[in-house]
């Protein structure tokens, strides 16, 4: 219960820093953000659009590891854990797309341009849209639960090239592409310590709150199928 | 039973039936002209016609590589398969077939693409040469990999483009890009990062399906 109360006040902490601290070009106090040249105002989206995108990643990367754990062991509760963990990437991928394209329209104009991340996160969509179309048209237990851990795999194997490799190489608009001058890469911050320090908490926070909620959701997943079977 | 007869064995019916030789050919001229009437008399870019040239191959790849494991459904064989080769044996078969499969549709593609688009002229050939061997590669191994997935599923035709499509996507940018840079007549040097991709690419996943097929075609 403790954790509980914990993760919300952090949560609650980082959604007010995030929103509310300005962003000045010499910060003097402790709650005021550097100015990075070429982002301003709507530096502050990168407390919650990155931490999505990571979630994204992370999900699809503990889908995965369950999905290697039921082939190993042919358990069914490996396979439940896993589709939870892809619903939940599902939602997130879905939110991060959706920042992605509101912070493009402040920053690019347009809310799609076919920049090599938004096309990236585009095609993670695809996949979870594709492994719940693999799930549905396959009526028996283990081969459905064994078709989507290999497909899970398999998926798993590109999504380096779409997250890491692609978007670094190609030339865009989002800040860490080919041509970008300004930002820099994603593993080269050019924030401020307190604003690095907001950043990780909200990084922190959002796994958190993925865990609980991937906990819940296999948990109720799992007293469904029981249920299903005492009725039937 | 080794991988080379059993490319032989699907070599032997595919000529017997020349489903392979009539529809996957009559499939890419209807696309071809399909876009060529949709263009119309309008001149395109290099980079568009480029680009309409992988939509090509995908959607032909797509019509036609699924047959390797879905025929076997279809003809009831799948267990007689399962009974006498190994999944490897069964899966390096198949991936053969799809390969010499891959290379016949791509080079008639390229040829006919080349002689009816004024707009596709290749400045640098070995840089396209190179992409478009990495890049079949990579194609005929995903694309059987996930042809062996659907065969155990139903409504097998409508999933097979849902699920190869993101699977393919990394090595459709690259070869897209790459096939721009070689339109452009760039050196090889600029564009070796590109090709360092098919190649990890294709090496992934090979080496992941052989370690997933196991687990797809055992019951």
């Amino acid at each position: 219960m403790i954790w509980k109360i914990v993760l919300f006040l952090l949560l609650a902490f980082v959604s007010i820093a995030g929103i509310a601290f300005p962003i000045v070009p010499h910060p003097e106090h402790w709650y005021e953000f550097p100015l990075i040249m070429g982002l301003g105002e709507n530096a502050k989206i990168i407390f919650f659009h990155v931490p999505t995108a990571w979630i994204t990643v992370v999900a699809f990367f503990m889908s995965t590891v369950y999905s290697i754990k039921y082939l190993r062991n042919k358990d069914l509760v490996d396979d439940i854990k896993a589709h939870t963990s892809a619903q939940l990437g599902m939602v997130f991928c879905i939110l991060a797309t959706v920042t992605g394209a509101v912070w493009a329209k402040f920053a690019w104009g347009s809310y799609w341009s076919w920049d090599p991340r938004q096309t990236s996160i585009f095609a993670l969509l695809l996949i979870y849209g594709a492994m719940f179309a693999l799930r549905s048209s396959v009526e028996v237990e283990e081969k459905r639960a064994a078709l989507s851990a290999v497909y899970s795999i398999i998926a798993f194997v590109t999504v380096p090239f779409f997250i890491f490799i692609m978007p670094r190489i190609m030339r865009g608009l989002h800040p860490g592409s080919a041509d970008d001058t300004n930002a820099g890469t994603v593993v080269n911050f050019k924030m401020n310590g307190n604003m690095l320090l907001i950043f990780f908490l909200s990084l922190i926070g959002f796994t958190i709150l993925y865990y609980w909620m991937w906990y819940v959701g296999y948990k109720s997943m799992l007293f469904k199928e029981k249920l299903n079977k005492q009725y039937h | 039973m080794s991988a080379y007869a059993l490319f032989k064995k699907d070599l032997a019916s595919e000529m017997r039936t020349r489903y392979a030789i009539n529809s996957l050919a009559m499939f890419i001229v209807v696309t071809i002209s399909v876009i060529l009437f949709s263009i119309g008399n309008e001149k395109i870019s290099d980079f568009l016609s480029g680009g309409l040239f992988w939509v090509v191959i995908f959607f032909s790849a797509m019509s036609g590589l699924s047959r390797a494991f879905v025929s076997e459904e279809e003809r009831g064989t799948t267990l007689t398969l399962q009974l006498i080769a190994s999944p490897t044996t069964i899966f390096s078969g198949k991936l053969f077939f799809n390969l010499i499969l891959v290379f016949a549709m791509n080079i008639i593609i390229a040829l006919l693409y080349s002689a009816l688009f004024d707009a596709f002229i290749i400045k640098n050939l070995s840089l396209f040469i190179y992409a478009f061997i990495l890049g079949n590669i990579g194609i005929a191994i995903a694309s059987t990999l996930i042809a062996s997935i659907i065969a155990k599923a139903s409504s097998k035709g409508t999933l097979y483009p849902v699920l190869s499509f993101p699977i393919l996507l990394p090595l459709m940018l690259t070869l897209i890009d790459l096939t721009k840079q070689a339109m452009d007549g760039a050196p090889f040097q600029t564009s070796s990062v590109e090709l360092a991709i098919l190649g990890c690419y294709d090496v992934v996943m090979i080496a992941a399906s052989f370690m997933l097929f196991d687990f797809i075609w055992k019951d």
